[in-house]
């Protein structure tokens, strides 16, 4: 990128002629984070979606229990600082990084992981809970929109989760080479998508939820 | 014994001997066919030991200039697929009147319509239009690769894996019998328990995430990797073309893939989106999937737009005119192909105000799409213009295709589609715009592009034979579904009581006959080709005398594209560079960077179908293992940092010698 | 070039013999004064359209022809790439017609809406003052027909009729599937969806025998799903009401269980008396005794608080001029 973008501004030799090549080695920029940028925003619409559903769905109770009966928002306060609480974890991870830390960088992804790991098991606890007091995702078309969204951001962590635990072995056999550097990149932006994604959902489902 | 059953049930789930057609002779017949050339085929491969060439060479390729050949070939195979499904339709049709049944049973009869639309436009028309913009644009802008080589290898996979999970369905099995967009309640489990919705849901998922993976890819491509020098106003109009279809793919597909999933868990999990009672609405189901489904049809023909804008510029050896005017019109196109969902259910009852918004809106787009045909107008206007088959190609679009526009235009009145949604007049309309613009886009593309890729040109008689009983066919097939959805005749019924309606049935059955002889003639014309590929031969890599960057280089490409990458000083490069006495370099070659080929996108591929048919079938414990192999698999490939590897300058040398010594012949 | 004529030629012999068959063509020659208005709307802006389409066709054609490479006479102008004039006439003309027809679009459906009660019977004749329409409750089941007649408490299967020159107001709903509500002689189809209300308001001008199916694709049963819709005088209605009632069918809420199980090519059946509180329950999915109607448990889950909508909600249905499906369902009343 760096020598072979300059050669880029010749244009013409010196008797005028135009010049058609590149002569030297020409490398195109790395696309990786651009292209990741964009996968995220095509998952952004995957939860657009979602969001629609629970809006267009979000009062078809079918005689069921509503939200603001049901949701605990003590604990989803909990739940809610885990995640954030985990953005700011990466954020370190991040910071040692850039200074080619190796260990700090893991210790902090791995606190971040389990941060997420609290997030998720709280999360599989108020499913728990919800559905043993009869709000499964079967009971209206409110419950389902709700497992849906909430469902598939939890999912999102999961995942996260597993690239995460993966990336630390790649970090532990190879240490801060540049694809590993763009891999904790990646998934930096992925959790903090998630983040943002949670707070959509914080806000949209429990406390406007709970609202009269 | 009791554990043993449940273990059977665990395994092969709601799969059992009845799911195989036994009983239903057209099938059976099929699928003979089918076994015995498939086996004639393997035997082939194995006796002329091709298994380590094609696994070498193309399975594991992340050459984007192969991938897009099998996106190619996966496109033409379908059509043949697809195609049989249209005339055994048209063939019913024309049969099913009064007493006669005609020769399909309904249930046959329904899948058949549902899998005609499913495999023309996700495995037909998408895999064509994915297959070239994948082999056009590194080319036309001046690179080596596509941004993610080893994703493109998987994408490709994914897709065919969905189209093969698609080809299963017909023989273990059936289709879903809901039409091609399987709106609920007919395609939620009440109404339709069997497995056909569950192949197409698994089908169009699998499928659908190697084209939103390849919009990705591609988009990266375009905005990261052009040639110095080619700013967006440089770039050649099918890659403009090809980069708004790329963003339509990305911002389309991921609400397709939501909604199908949706879909998915109503099926599986009893849940009620779009359920009848428990508070579920249908009505989101329809919204959301043409919220998908009509920039779709715009990601169909955008690309193939710019395919005719190369075309019409060529062969009228003019630029094309009004480039900046074509450039907006597309982007125009892009952010309005949003806003016009609605106009797919005006008889939902949205109200006045709605109706007359969306269809309105519609209305907007018929004002940029004019500009492009005008603009291809003038390209030709003071031109001189060479009736290649392309060219043939292009003529016979800008024809139809405005038919098929104004047509489009009286549906998006409210009141007029009223009378005329869900007839036979709305389904000439979209085959009016799909065959006779994307179609024929696609086959003056192949055509065009054919001798870059293999060295040789197409036959022209037989190109010729096929164009013309194409579009003779076409208006033979598609006038008299216009007629009779004026008479008030709808979409998909499989039998007819008023007998004068079946003249236009036999009418439109024979125009299917004649594009049956257009599809031979094709066929034939790729055979005969390859046979004379002496006569035919292209050594210049320039045969057409074209204006963009593919044209530059050998016939076909060599494995890095350009020894050199180019610079770019204004639109049409490689005529700019031919007008100022371009010479090639002939020394002075350095190692050339290349990504390793791979065999994580096949064996991904490969597990997917797997769950998908494990999903199916409710075969939950393969469909568990598979899943946790799938995702081993991912992660294990991730291990590989040995992903690349240099073409050193000799070889470099060598092979741009070798093109020295043969233009030197020309 | 010759086959380009003989494709011109071909194609304008098929246009015309398409016109000449419009006596068939029930879409371009209804009996209905709406699909009349519909009719004339598609004539309109299919002119409209011809005013840009034709000149491009034969331009294309000339231009191909005149600049072909063999004809060393016509102008080459190998750099001509630009013009603005005609970049500014090839986009403001098909914005003129686009303006044109858009304001064309935005007058008739706004007259044309389903949803608004008729204002006139035919193009001479305004409804007379104090003229009621004849509401029809329509039900698509699966795969037939129900109409329920209130005014008469009558009901039939896949049979229709109305009095010429006097408006009909059709309430829609389905039992399951998605169907879609069309005569084409009279006006253009809604859809009939289940567990929400379409409207349809249209007139018949002539008596005759009309065809009225389902538009939509349902499943199975589909190609059958249809029904003859009878223009009847006054009198004639009068004396096919009173046929009606004097059948002894009772359509009760058992029998419309029984009804409404899956059937093919159903035959003709008539109800002389109809359980009146059916269609709502229809409508509401709560036709099976213990069921709770839709309405009742509409905004407030909890149990407790929906007492005292009930009577508001149905007041309010009665006159409900709301649009896309009416769902009954998901405070969509609030």
């Amino acid at each position: 990128m760096s020598e072979n973008t300059m050669t880029a501004d010749v244009n013409s030799t010196q008797d005028g002629q135009l010049e058609f090549l590149v002569k030297g080695d020409h490398h195109p920029q790395n696309g990786t984070l651009l292209g990741f940028w964009i996968y995220l925003m095509s998952d952004c619409l995957i939860f657009a979606a979602l969001f629609a559903t629970y809006g267009v769905l979000g009062r078809s109770y079918a005689g069921g229990p509503t939200g603001m009966e049901l949701f605990d928002l003590s604990l989803i306060a909990i739940n809610t600082s885990l995640l954030l609480v985990s953005s700011i974890t990466y954020g370190f991870a991040m910071l040692h990084m850039q200074a080619n830390k190796v260990k700090g960088t893991m210790f902090w992804l791995a606190v971040t992981g389990l941060l997420g790991l609290g997030f998720l098991s709280l999360e599989l606890y108020e499913f728990h809970h919800l559905i043993s007091v009869g709000a499964g995702p079967q009971t209206s078309g409110f419950w389902t929109a709700f497992f849906a969204l909430v469902g598939t951001h939890g999912l999102h962590v999961f995942f996260g989760i597993v690239w995460l635990v993966t990336l630390l072995f790649q970090l532990k056999k190879h240490g801060l080479i540049p694809e590993n550097k763009r891999r904790v990149f990646c998934l930096s932006m992925f959790w903090h998508f998630l983040d943002v994604v949670w707070v959509g959902v914080f806000t949209y489902v429990y406390l406007m939820g709970v609202l009269p | 014994m009791f554990e043993n059953l449940d273990l059977t049930k665990l395994i092969f789930g709601r799969l059992t001997w009845d799911a195989i057609p036994f009983h239903d002779p057209i099938i059976l017949g099929t699928f003979a066919v089918v076994a015995l050339g498939g086996i004639a085929l393997l035997a082939a491969l194995t006796r002329y030991k091709l298994w380590g060439y094609l696994w070498n060479e193309w399975f594991t390729t992340i050459d984007h200039k192969k991938i897009g050949i099998m996106y190619i070939i996966l496109g033409l195979v379908m059509l043949l697929r697809g195609f049989a499904d249209a005339i055994m339709m048209r063939l019913h049709q024309a049969m099913a009147f009064g007493d006669s049944t005609g020769y399909l049973p309904p249930h046959h009869y329904d899948q058949i319509f549902t899998a005609h639309g499913v495999i023309m436009i996700f495995f037909v028309a998408m895999p064509l239009v994915t297959g070239i913009m994948n082999y056009l644009i590194p080319l036309q802008i001046g690179t080596r690769d596509v941004a993610f080589p080893f994703l493109n290898n998987f994408s490709f996979w994914m897709t065919t894996g969905g189209a093969a999970l698609m080809m299963v369905s017909l023989f273990i099995g059936e289709f879903a019998k809901t039409g091609w967009l399987a709106y609920p309640p007919l395609s939620g489990i009440l109404q339709s328990p069997g497995v056909g919705v569950d192949y197409y849901i698994w089908a169009l998922q699998i499928a659908g995430v190697g084209t939103l993976l390849s919009g990705v890819n591609l988009l990266v491509t375009i905005v990261k990797m052009r040639a110095p020098g080619m700013s967006l106003m440089k770039m050649p109009v099918f890659t403009w073309t090809s980069l708004c279809t790329n963003i339509l793919i990305v911002a389309a597909f991921p609400v397709l893939t939501a909604v199908l999933g949706m879909l998915t868990m109503d099926r599986y999990l009893d849940t009620a989106f779009f359920t009848n009672d428990l508070g579920g609405n249908a009505m989101m189901y329809v919204n959301l999937i043409w919220i998908w489904g009509h920039p779709e049809v715009y990601i169909l023909i955008l690309p193939v737009f710019g395919i005719f804008s190369e075309i019409v510029a060529t062969y009228s050896r003019k630029p094309l005119f009004g480039y900046t005017s074509m450039v907006y019109a597309t982007v125009v196109i892009t952010v309005l192909s949003y806003l016009v969902w609605l106009h797919h259910f005006f008889t939902m009852g949205s109200g006045a105000s709605v109706n007359s918004f969306f269809g309105i809106t519609t209305m907007i787009i018929s004002i940029p799409t004019g500009a492009k045909i005008f603009n291809w107008l003038f390209t030709m206007f003071r031109g001189r213009i060479k009736f290649d088959v392309p060219m043939l190609w292009t003529l016979g679009f800008m024809v139809t295709f405005v038919i098929g526009g104004m047509t489009g235009v009286l549906l998006a009145v409210p009141p007029v589609d009223f009378v005329l949604h869900n007839s036979l007049f709305l389904i000439a309309h979209f085959h009016n715009v799909i065959i006779g613009g994307v179609l024929f886009g696609l086959f003056a593309g192949i055509t065009y592009w054919f001798p870059k890729a293999t060295g040789y040109k197409l036959d022209e008689f037989w190109g010729k034979l096929s164009f013309w009983f194409w579009l003779i066919g076409f208006y033979f097939a598609f006038m008299p579904l216009y007629v009779l959805g004026l008479m008030g005749v709808t979409r998909r019924v499989s039998h007819f009581e008023d007998q004068s309606l079946q003249i236009w049935f036999q009418i439109a059955a024979f125009g299917a006959v004649l594009i049956a002889v257009g599809i031979a003639a094709f066929a034939i014309q790729l055979i005969v080709s390859f046979r004379r590929r002496e006569a035919l031969v292209d050594e210049t890599g320039d045969p057409w005398d074209g204006r963009t960057l593919e044209w530059s280089t050998s016939s076909p490409p060599p494995p890095y594209n350009f020894a050199f990458t180019p610079r770019v000083h204004d639109l049409d490069a490689w005529w700019q560079m031919k007008q100022h006495g371009f010479q090639r370099p002939e020394s002075g070659f350095i190692p050339i960077h290349m990504p390793k080929g791979t065999w994580a996108g096949i064996v991904l591929s490969g597990i997917s179908v797997v769950i998908g048919f494990a999903l199916i079938w409710h075969m939950w414990l393969v469909a568990g293992v598979s899943f946790v192999a799938l995702i081993g698999t991912a992660i294990y490939h991730t291990f590989n940092y040995d992903r690349d590897y240099y073409i050193p300058a000799e070889e470099v040398e060598r092979i741009e010698a070798e093109r020295t010594r043969v233009l030197a012949n020309v | 070039m010759q086959l380009f004529k003989y494709l011109r030629g071909a194609s304008l012999t098929l246009l015309v013999t398409a016109l000449l068959s419009g006596c068939d063509a029930v879409v371009m020659s209804p009996s209905g004064d709406v699909a009349v208005q519909q009719r004339d709307l598609l004539v309109w802006a299919t002119v409209l359209m011809l005013l840009v389409i034709v000149p491009v066709i034969v331009l294309t054609l000339w231009f191909a022809w005149h600049y072909r490479e063999s004809n060393t006479e016509a102008n080459y102008k190998p750099d001509w790439t630009h013009s603005t004039v005609l970049e500014l006439v090839i986009w403001s003309v098909p914005l003129m017609i686009i303006i044109a027809l858009g304001a064309m679009t935005w007058v008739s459906t706004h007259k044309l809406d389903p949803y608004r009660p008729l204002d006139r019977i035919d193009a001479q004749t305004p409804v007379p003052v104090g003229l009621e329409p004849l509401t029809v409750e329509v039900v698509a089941l699966d795969w037939k027909w129900l109409f329920i007649y209130p005014e008469q408490g009558i009901a039939t299967v896949n049979e229709l009729a109305a009095p010429v020159n006097h408006p009909i107001r059709f309430k829609i709903t389905a039992s399951t599937m998605m169907n879609s509500f069309f005569i084409p002689a009279m006006a253009g189809q809604i859809y009939a969806m289940a567990g929400m209300e379409t409207k349809l308001h249209g007139v018949i001008n002539e008596p005759g025998v009309y065809k009225g199916f389902s538009a939509n694709y349902s499943g199975a049963g589909y190609s059958q799903m249809k029904f003859d819709f009878h223009g009847l005088s006054e009198e004639d209605f009068a004396s096919w009401v009173a046929k009606v009632k004097a059948s002894d069918g009772n359509l009760s809420r058992d029998k419309y269980l029984q009804l409404e199980e899956p059937s093919i090519d159903d035959p003709v059946s008539y109800y002389g008396q109809v359980d009146p509180t059916l269609y709502y329950g229809i409508f509401n999915r709560c036709v099976e005794p213990g069921q709770t109607c839709m309405e009742d448990m509409m905004y407030h889950g909890g149990m407790d608080k929906h007492a005292g909508h009930h009577g508001d909600a149905k007041a309010e249905h009665a006159d409900h001029q709301d649009h896309a499906g009416h769902q009954s369902h998901g405070g969509h009343h609030e």
